[in-house]
């Protein structure tokens, strides 16, 4: 039994959003795999919920006019993985999410909760960041949309205004055509786990596959929330598909990212990750991109 | 008619079907859902005084029935450990601990207890009580414990040194001036890990004709009723313990845990029902953990290998109460100059109050943790040495024909080599040992060998006794029932498989009754040590011979046949002589029942006290794979070879080897319980935080057997419940040694270890 | 602060249910305390151990981190669902049982519901994809070697392919 002060079940976007005008102290509830648990850790105990979980409108896939990518925010993360459309052009993010908790977790984990709780751990997000995702966002004004990287605010803050709630994930054209990717979880166990570290990566390259025509790599759990490595990004861009612009591309990272020291790590021990991860998530982009890889 | 033999067969497990269908009914599903709840207040510092608490909120919360607190309970000091009870108060376990208790001697120490109606109104209360401490300081840590002004966590322990034992032998001192002597030094230490059973502790508790009846998730019922009598101060008989399905102990629930004080807040609601269920992340916390250990190890060698002096300075981490105290690290001690004999050792263990959660019984009490000391030890010195770390171990550990002067185990067997070289030809360690020792390169491989020590039971240390009861049934079938406990393990099976065995009973005509309730139970001490199937062997062996001697017996008077021309087989009295069957058991035990002539409720019920105790080796084999810039292992292959005796069942044997390495593999790469230097809190008391090991997380684990039969025991069997997880962990440190050439002498080796460890070694 | 229910209108193992739910309790609240379900198990109530999970609409959830209301209008599966009319053991349950599988049996009856579902796929998963598939499961007292085990051999058996060599053999050595 959940110490629940009141649950208000949302039948539609424009009820969820008259809901949460309504109770101003209410939390949003989609699966519940953060709510609930930190419910019953007692940090949340007492709160009064809007449930979305029923809102079946914000679930799917589906592919827009102009080649957009619309994910509704209720997908849950087993959906996303096994989504044809995400694996054909955005399949990294189909992985990433895949790595999130076991399977009854991603069965019950959404998109929009992995990014609304504003953890810079989220599977979903390095990938999303990577992929410049663009947040779709409905509220009493009616429907906003913001780039992902305005979206998170700092550590457990998005940008969710009074009875605003996302509503979906877009990824444009312009992001992922012609881009290949890699995300690495780095955890401390190969399940059930949380990310010490998370990498991901995209590339685009040349015709001939000899240059970095474009690179992204964002990171999560190297700052307060999930960032882009824009020196080292700025240092791949352009360069020579080779060890050495892998090996520079990497060195770069350490004036991008801003890892703490944690329990959970050391901030010297996440640079170091970081970089590896780095090297390694580029190398195999590259190589998902068609280009030679040395070893 | 031929004789089946029924012990050293893979039987399906008595309980399977309840478990696969779910009808196995554990604690929480046997307790009516009306019974009040119960929510502990734990303390939020690692030690101090309680000096007020504030429950006037809390008894306002809609729902709540009682709110007790440290200043409520009596003034009876008990103590917790699942040992069988000693009448010299000498030999006593320290009573250091209340209901309650006003002095907190760690973050998660028990101040109040909340009975409420239900979960949501008990945690609110609890939420709103307000305490005030005066604080002391703290010390996680032996060596801070130790320290001259450290904070004393119990006053009558100088130092904080709960108990401190020595062995001696030879003359180290003389020994190791001879010249030419090799000096091999090194500290080695292992972590604070928790048990992790899948079922958090819960009891429940009520009162019936003014008796305390608890129903709880143990492995020791008949000790558990001691210590409810002694905690409330109330006669033993007027305790009742229920033991029903349990979902896993590994030394956990052998130990009294909150069932004494379930049973006191039932008394103090008029013996209403009360439900006491810990959370997983009390369960972490508030529970117990395996002691820490920490080891200064000096050995002198001549440069064949030959030890000649040896001396250990050892430490482990109590925590905050006595449970199971020295013993655990008494039993690491013990195993040290015994896994290499040396003419000259000298050793000292300590056992350390901190303000940590209390150790006590896990999974190979101090073996697991020991074994990785001696066994990290053992390959460093082979490495300066120059030998190979196999070859090393094939001269220098016991011998066959060995014998411990203090607890008379003899080694009967080579066993320690039969293993290595049946683990060799799994893994080919000898090759691979060559093939892998000067790599370079980022992704490296490794194998590594850990042998490890155990023994059976806890003669000569504690009493071993043993009761079992057996009653026959109109139809030829007998219940069976034992003191010694089924925690998941496969206890109940292999009894059934012994009783059927011993009697001449088909297998399917024993019903064991697994439910142990002290009431009905005949006397056993349960689930600990590794002992139950080496001990209620012995009195299964003897009740069912008894119980046969009866029923022939009983035979001669039906048949009118000569008692030593008959014999009890599968079921039937056969007269041997020409293999006529007679009559079936079950043709007898309905005459003899309802004879109106002499009718008679064939039972038998024995004691038996066991002085003896047996040797149980093997060792483990690990194949691992080191990703170095990465700063991680994966264990890529994986053997255990034991030699437990004769396999009673072997396919349940080797489930269990297959948890006993899993338990290690976690406890080698990735299991610790963390706290906050500042506050004493522990940071990672929860599944996802504490990284015990997933399916993913593993190879294929591969179990593999030396039967020597154990000439000491009533079925050639003995000790396997704890020794699969006794050698993991040192093996894969050893082949992590063997990949990098870089000695992790700290447990787990996780990414935090490695990173320290290949920045030092400048492999990063 | 007076409780607040709501009436939901599920299936549970097969059979359509009406009833009041306080909107405070959890799935597994719901399927123990209303239906005496008690093959769902509580091992930590955060959705870390997988002992409660069951199948809505034949996928795998954690009962334990799912609001009782949100069954309204599911489908829900509990191992007390997976045998026949007449109680006979479905072929995954026997498995556990033949392959050793079963220990403390606490994590037993949310691996098989797992199981479950892989199997109800109709797909053949390598070995490793099915440790993933599991891996929301965890095991003190197995090592899960048996437990993969009974689900591969099962998967196999309704595939109607042989086993691969390293399954056909399981004798202890």
């Amino acid at each position: 039994m959940y110490d629940i002060k009141a649950l208000y079940e949302a039948e539609s976007v424009s009820h969820a959003v008259q809901l949460l005008v309504e109770h101003k102290d209410a939390d949003i509830i989609a699966g519940g795999s953060d709510v609930l648990v930190q419910m019953r850790e007692g940090r949340r105990a007492g709160k009064e919920l809007v449930s979305i979980y029923g809102l079946d409108e914000l679930r799917g896939v589906s592919m827009e006019d102009d080649g957009t990518i619309r994910i509704g925010s209720l997908t849950s993360f087993s959906h996303i993985t096994k989504d044809p459309i995400i694996q054909k052009y955005i399949n990294v993010l189909g992985e990433a999410v895949d790595m999130v908790g076991g399977p009854q977790i991603r069965n019950i984990g959404t998109i929009g909760g992995n990014t609304c709780n504003g953890v810079t751990s989220a599977d979903s997000a390095s990938t999303l960041h990577a992929w410049d995702a663009i947040v779709e966002i409905a509220g009493p004004e009616g429907i906003r949309r913001e780039s992902i990287h305005d979206f998170y605010i700092k550590a457990k803050k998005v940008d969710l205004r009074p009875g605003e709630l996302q509503v979906a994930i877009l990824i444009p054209k312009e992001s992922y055509e012609g881009y290949y990717g890699n995300y690495i979880k780095y955890a401390m166990r190969n399940a059930m786990d949380i990310a010490t570290l998370g990498c991901s990566v995209n590339v685009k390259l040349s015709q001939d596959k000899a240059v970095i025509e474009d690179v992204r790599i964002a990171y999560g759990v190297a700052g307060p929330v999930p960032l882009r490595a824009t020196h080292a990004e700025e240092t791949g861009r352009g360069k020579a598909v080779c060890e050495e612009t892998f090996e520079q591309v990497a060195a770069a990272v350490l004036q991008d990212i801003a890892p703490r020291d944690s329990w959970r790590a050391s901030k010297a021990f996440r640079e170091h990750i970081a970089q590896v991860l780095c090297k390694r998530a580029l190398k195999e982009s590259v190589r998902l991109a068609g280009g030679a890889i040395n070893e | 008619m031929e004789k089946e033999h029924i012990v050293g067969k893979s039987i399906n497990r008595v309980d399977a079907i309840e478990k696969v269908t779910g009808r196995a009914k554990y604690v929480d599903d046997i307790t009516d859902k009306d019974a009040y709840v119960v929510k502990i207040v734990h303390s939020t510092i690692a030690h101090g005084y309680v000096k007020s608490i504030d429950i006037s909120e809390a008894e306002k919360v809609e729902g709540v029935v009682k709110v007790v607190t440290c200043f409520d309970v009596p003034d009876l000091p008990f103590g917790t450990a699942g040992h069988p009870y000693s009448t010299d108060p000498a030999h006593q376990d320290v009573c250091d601990r209340k209901l309650l208790n006003t002095h907190v001697r760690y973050y998660g120490d028990d101040i109040a207890a909340v009975v409420a109606e239900d979960e949501v109104a008990a945690a609110q209360a609890a939420r709103l009580i307000t305490v005030e401490y005066e604080e002391l300081p703290f010390v996680l840590d032996v060596e801070d414990a130790l320290k001259e002004d450290a904070p004393l966590i119990h006053e009558e322990y100088e130092h904080n040194i709960l108990k401190h034992t020595s062995i001696n032998k030879g003359n180290y001192e003389e020994a190791r001036k001879e010249p030419g002597l090799i000096k091999v030094e090194g500290w080695y230490e292992t972590p604070t890990v928790q048990h992790c059973h899948i079922e958090n502790f819960i009891c429940s508790a009520y009162m019936e004709k003014g008796r305390m009846v608890v129903t709880s998730s143990t492995q020791i019922p008949h000790i558990v009723r001691r210590v409810v009598g002694q905690a409330l101060g109330i006669p033993w008989g007027k305790v009742r313990v229920i033991k029903p399905y349990i979902g896993g102990g590994f030394g956990n629930k052998q130990d009294v845990l909150y069932e004494p004080l379930c049973a006191y807040l039932s008394m103090v609601l008029g013996g209403r029902l009360v439900k006491l269920e810990n959370s997983r992340e009390e369960t972490f916390v508030s529970n117990r953990v395996r002691h820490a250990f920490k080891a200064h190890i000096t050995s002198y060698v001549r440069k064949d290998g030959t030890f000649v002096a040896r001396k250990m300075d050892l430490y482990s981490n109590q925590g905050g109460y006595a449970s199971h105290g020295h013993s655990v690290v008494a039993k690491a001690l013990g195993a040290f100059p015994q896994l290499y004999p040396c003419d000259n050792v000298e050793g000292d263990a300590y056992t350390v109050y901190t303000n940590r959660p209390v150790a006590g019984a896990m999974r190979g009490y101090g073996i697991p943790q020991s074994m990785f000391l001696y066994e990290s030890h053992a390959d460093d010195i082979a490495k300066v040495l120059g030998m190979n770390p196999y070859e090393f171990r094939f001269k220098t550990l016991m011998p066959k024909g060995y014998t411990d002067a203090f607890s008379k185990n003899c080694n009967y067997e080579d066993t320690f080599r039969q293993v290595m070289e049946k683990g060799n030809a799994y893994i080919h360690y000898l090759d691979k040992y060559e093939k892998y020792k000067n790599q370079t390169g980022d992704i490296r491989r490794g194998v590594g060998l850990s042998v490890f020590w155990y023994n059976t039971g806890v003669w000569p240390i504690s009493l071993e006794s043993s009761s079992c009861r057996m009653v026959l049934n109109q139809d030829g079938s007998i219940q069976l029932q034992l003191g010694e406990t089924e925690i998941g393990q496969g206890a109940d099976t292999a009894f059934s498989q012994m009783a059927a065995e011993t009697l001449g009973i088909p297998f399917e005509d024993v019903h064991i009754v697994s439910t142990q309730d002290t009431d009905l139970t005949p006397f056993g001490t349960g689930a600990y040590a590794s002992r139950q199937t080496y001990i209620a062997g012995f009195v299964i062996h003897q009740t069912a011979s008894l119980m046969k001697e009866h029923i022939l017996n009983v035979a001669v008077e039906l048949t009118r046949q000569m008692k030593d021309n008959m014999d009890l087989i599968n079921g039937n009295i056969v007269r041997v002589t020409d293999g006529k069957v007679l009559m079936s058991l079950g043709e007898l035990a309905t005459e003899r029942l309802y004879s109106l002539q002499k009718s008679e409720h064939i039972t038998a019920e024995s004691t038996y006290q066991i002085k003896n105790n047996a040797y149980s080796f093997g060792c483990t084999f690990a194949e691992v794979e080191v990703d170095i810039p990465a700063c991680k292992v994966e264990v890529k292959d994986i053997i255990n070879v034991h030699d437990c005796g004769r396999l009673i069942n072997p396919k349940l044997a080797q489930a269990q080897v297959h948890g006993g390495m899993s338990m290690g593999i976690g406890y080698g790469l990735t299991e610790k319980l963390m706290f906050d230097e500042r506050t004493g809190k522990a940071l990672n008391n929860n599944l996802l935080d504490y990284k015990l090991s997933t399916m993913m997380d593993h190879p294929h684990l591969e179990g593999q057997f030396i039967e020597n039969y154990e000439p000491t025991s009533a079925y050639g069997t003995k000790s396997l419940g704890e020794p699969p997880a006794c050698s993991v962990a040192p093996a894969i440190r050893n082949a992590v040694l063997n990949a990098t050439g870089v000695a992790v002498n700290e447990l787990p080796l996780n990414p935090h270890i490695l990173f320290k460890r290949f920045k030092e070694e400048g492999l990063i | 602060m007076s409780k607040q229910f709501k009436q939901i209108h599920c299936t549970i193992n097969g059979k359509e249910r009406d009833v009041v739910v306080d909107v405070r309790a959890s799935l597994t609240d719901l399927l123990r305390n209303d239906f005496t379900l008690t093959s769902v198990k509580k091992g930590c109530e955060v959705g870390e151990c997988g002992a409660c999970t069951v199948l809505i609409d034949g996928e795998a959830f954690n009962s334990c981190i799912y609001l009782a209301v949100w069954a309204d209008g599911k489908e829900i599966l509990t191992l007390e669902g997976l045998m026949g009319p007449h109680g006979e053991l479905s072929d995954i349950q026997q498995a556990f049982i033949d392959e050793t599988a079963v220990q403390c049996g606490f994590c037993i009856p949310g691996f098989i519901m797992s199981a479950s579902e892989i199997l109800e796929s109709g797909k053949l998963y390598t070995r490793k994809e099915l440790r993933k598939l599991l891996s929301g499961h965890l095991c003190r007292c197995t090592g899960y070697e048996n437990i993969l085990n009974a689900v591969e051999k099962t998967m196999y058996k309704r595939l109607g392919l042989e086993l691969p060599e390293y399954l056909q053999d399981l004798s202890v050595k």
